[in-house]
């Protein structure tokens, strides 16, 4: 009660300090998972099968009619580890966008710190991404591969993914305020990205018939992770990220890419987070 | 009472713009780019400026879109000021609504735990409390039931829990009370007397009069954006309802025309007063008050009687008086004549609204009507507790104990 007095500014994206934006990040993200698969039978364990069936599908469709696989090394392996990370980052994104849109009653009738919106959503995601690296681990090691020294690896491209997530999160959600087209571009987005990404074929194949487009869909942020993390957790003869798009030194433009999409997201939402309230 | 301010206002306004066409795509943009978006600006608050003291119960009062929540909002930091201060002491809440972000999917236990945290708790702290909400909001045997299977009543208990068990040094409370039975009603007032106690500054938004006449210290009274009156919850109480119902009769005016009646005579206007002669379209209880009524003849008349009729909302004859009853010999008028009526009374009536008749007839039995002008002036009563009855007689209440012997014998 002796606290000094001070001025009330508005609301912003960390008005109320960090501490609490974390918290409320962590029990926004919890609540809206348990409420995700709350009334489901099989509960949690959708978060897991989810992935799983669509590369059952996925599997039967490129593995057995098409042979996109090319000969590729454990390409069954190649298409879980793709469909688990591009999936995290579809359903953080594309969640993202109605995030604040969906909160709404909190947004208008609660001060609070609003980076909390966007970063909850992918904190949601990452939950269902912690279970499904655990199952493409566990299928990993039941097609016969050792754990290598290279697993350590996988935390920091997560960390990375999840990172690119937050400020794509960012940016979507705070433009869906104001334009509503933003949902059905970025879901098309999306998915031209999930083919534009070596997900269902290996980025050798494509450089077989023209090592430039490889290069170019290494620049790919997204690619780069998953490339990496075939890399590192299933095949060390496959190329890695820098092989793939042809040196170290060109791996600075997908991570430029990243990094000024993660600052614009950033400073888009901290510009609009004061007005959000107004123009929800 | 320390006199610290606790929120103190200087010049606060607030323009908010609503486009006129709310472009929300993309293509309706791109069909029209140099089509600026026209807005509408749309002024909440003028140039309000007030403070509260630490501990005070401060209500404040005004009509629908008078700014009120506006002003609510600016407080708790849910939107920017475009200038002006704001400056507080003491922990702020920052939700001017119970139960927000309640999902009704989710058990009560999740709920709370969720709220608490939106309003302003730690986890940890939340988690140790939510015993004590529990218990406040009376719903022990209802924990893990879905938010969804609870009636409104148990809705707003556990809303209000939450909200009690939650350190703020300032409160902002946004029309809220209005649920939940009497008792717990009762609850929630003795809970925020409580709080004021312990020294909680509490900001009340409220369109029920008789509420912050009891509870508040002052209150204030917004229209259109401005301060109009800041002082004594029944002063400001008082100029409320003037103003809402000044307004309403306003409204109501060009309804007048074509009264009952063979037109021999006319009733051109018809008022209250108060003791002082001033026009008024309220009164408090117990003060003495008059009512008015102007009629002009339009053919000559003999002997006409001249009355009106009170009723109160529910079309209830409360109360009738006229010349012909009252033994007054009114005489001979001719054409073009007018005449004042007033009749004063004591106002005894229960707090309410009430519309007023004026009626001017031919004498005699069938007493055939000239004109009569049904509910033509609306009369706000205010003050006095929230009696129930038509009226409020002067009375005493007396109470004496039986003594064990006397009631044997």
């Amino acid at each position: 009660m002796s606290a000094g007095a001070y001025e009330m500014k508005g609301p912003s994206a960390f008005a109320g300090g960090s501490r609490r934006m974390l918290q409320l990040t962590r029990i926004l993200a919890v609540t809206e998972f348990k409420l995700r698969f709350f009334d489901s039978f099989l509960g949690y364990f959708w978060s897991l099968l989810r992935p799983l069936l669509f590369f059952g599908v996925l599997f039967v469709v490129f593995n057995e009619f098409v042979k996109f696989g090319g000969g590729a090394k454990d390409y069954p392996l190649l298409l879980l580890n793709g469909i688990v990370l591009f999936s995290f980052f579809q359903e953080a994104t594309t969640r993202g966008v109605t995030a604040v849109v969906d909160h709404e009653a909190l947004v208008r009738k609660v001060q609070f710190p609003r980076m909390a919106i966007p970063l909850s959503t992918v904190m949601t995601a990452v939950f269902n991404l912690a279970l499904s690296l655990v199952v493409l681990l566990i299928f990993v090691l039941a097609s016969g591969h050792a754990p290598a020294l290279s697993w350590l690896e996988l935390p920091l491209l997560a960390a990375a993914l999840v990172g690119l997530a937050c400020g794509a999160a960012m940016l979507v959600s705070a433009l869906y305020v104001f334009a509503r087209d933003v949902q059905p571009i970025w879901e098309v987005g999306m998915q031209a990205l999930f083919y534009a990404t070596p997900i269902l074929y290996p980025i050798e194949r494509v450089a077989e018939h023209s090592t430039t487009a490889a290069h170019f869909l290494m620049c790919n942020p997204v690619a780069v992770v998953i490339e990496q993390a075939r890399h590192a957790l299933i095949d060390p003869t496959a190329p890695s990220a820098a092989d793939a798009i042809g040196g170290a030194v060109w791996l600075a433009i997908p991570i430029g890419i990243a990094i000024g999409g993660c600052a614009l997201g950033f400073a888009v939402f901290n510009r609009t987070a004061p007005r959000i309230a107004e123009e929800l | 009472m320390t006199s610290i301010p606790a929120v103190q206002v200087d010049g606060l306004d607030k323009t908010f713009r609503l486009p006129q066409e709310r472009i929300h795509t993309l293509k309706e943009r791109a069909l029209h780019p140099l089509r600026r978006t026209r807005y509408q600006q749309l002024t909440a608050l003028r140039g309000v400026s007030f403070s509260v003291d630490q501990g005070e119960f401060f209500g404040i009062v005004g009509r629908n879109g008078s700014g009120k929540s506006t002003l609510l909002k600016l407080i708790a930091g849910i939107y920017g000021a475009d200038s002006g201060t704001i400056r507080l002491r003491g922990r702020m809440s920052p939700f001017i609504e119970l139960g927000v972000g309640f999902n009704p999917e989710l058990p009560a236990r999740d709920n709370v735990l969720l709220n608490a945290i939106m309003l302003g708790l730690t986890p940890d702290e939340a988690e140790a409390r939510f015993g004590s909400i529990i218990e406040f909001a009376e719903l022990e045997e209802f924990v893990d039931l879905k938010l969804k299977n609870y009636s409104a009543g148990m809705h707003v208990r556990l809303a209000f829990a939450v909200m009690a068990k939650v350190d703020a040094d300032v409160l902002l409370i946004d029309e809220v009370l209005a649920v939940g039975d009497a008792a717990f009603q009762q609850k929630c007032f003795d809970t925020l007397e409580e709080r004021r106690r312990a020294g909680t500054t509490i900001l009340f938004v409220s369109h029920a009069m008789d509420v912050v006449e009891m509870v508040c210290d002052r209150a204030m009274l917004l229209e259109g954006g401005r301060v109009v009156e800041i002082g004594q919850p029944a002063g400001v109480a008082r100029r409320y309802n003037e103003i809402n119902f000044a307004t309403a009769r306003a409204a109501a005016m060009p309804d007048w025309g074509g009264g009952a009646g063979d037109g021999d005579a006319k009733i051109l206007d018809a008022w209250f007063e108060n003791a002082d002669g001033r026009r008024v379209p309220a009164m408090l209880q117990g003060e003495a008050c008059s009512f008015h009524a102007l009629v002009e003849f339009v053919r000559s008349v003999e002997r006409p009687a001249l009355g009106f009729v009170l009723a109160d909302e529910r079309k209830r004859r409360v109360f009738a008086a006229n010349t012909q009853t009252a033994r007054i010999e009114t005489g001979a008028f001719a054409a073009g004549e007018r005449v004042e009526l007033s009749v004063h009374f004591k106002n005894v009536l229960a707090a309410g609204r009430y519309f007023a008749s004026p009626v001017v007839a031919h004498s005699g039995p069938g007493a055939k009507v000239m004109d009569l002008r049904g509910e033509m002036v609306t009369f706000v009563v205010t003050g006095g507790h929230a009696a129930d009855g038509l009226v409020a007689l002067p009375h005493e209440v007396r109470l004496q104990r039986i003594a064990e012997t006397e009631r044997v014998g």
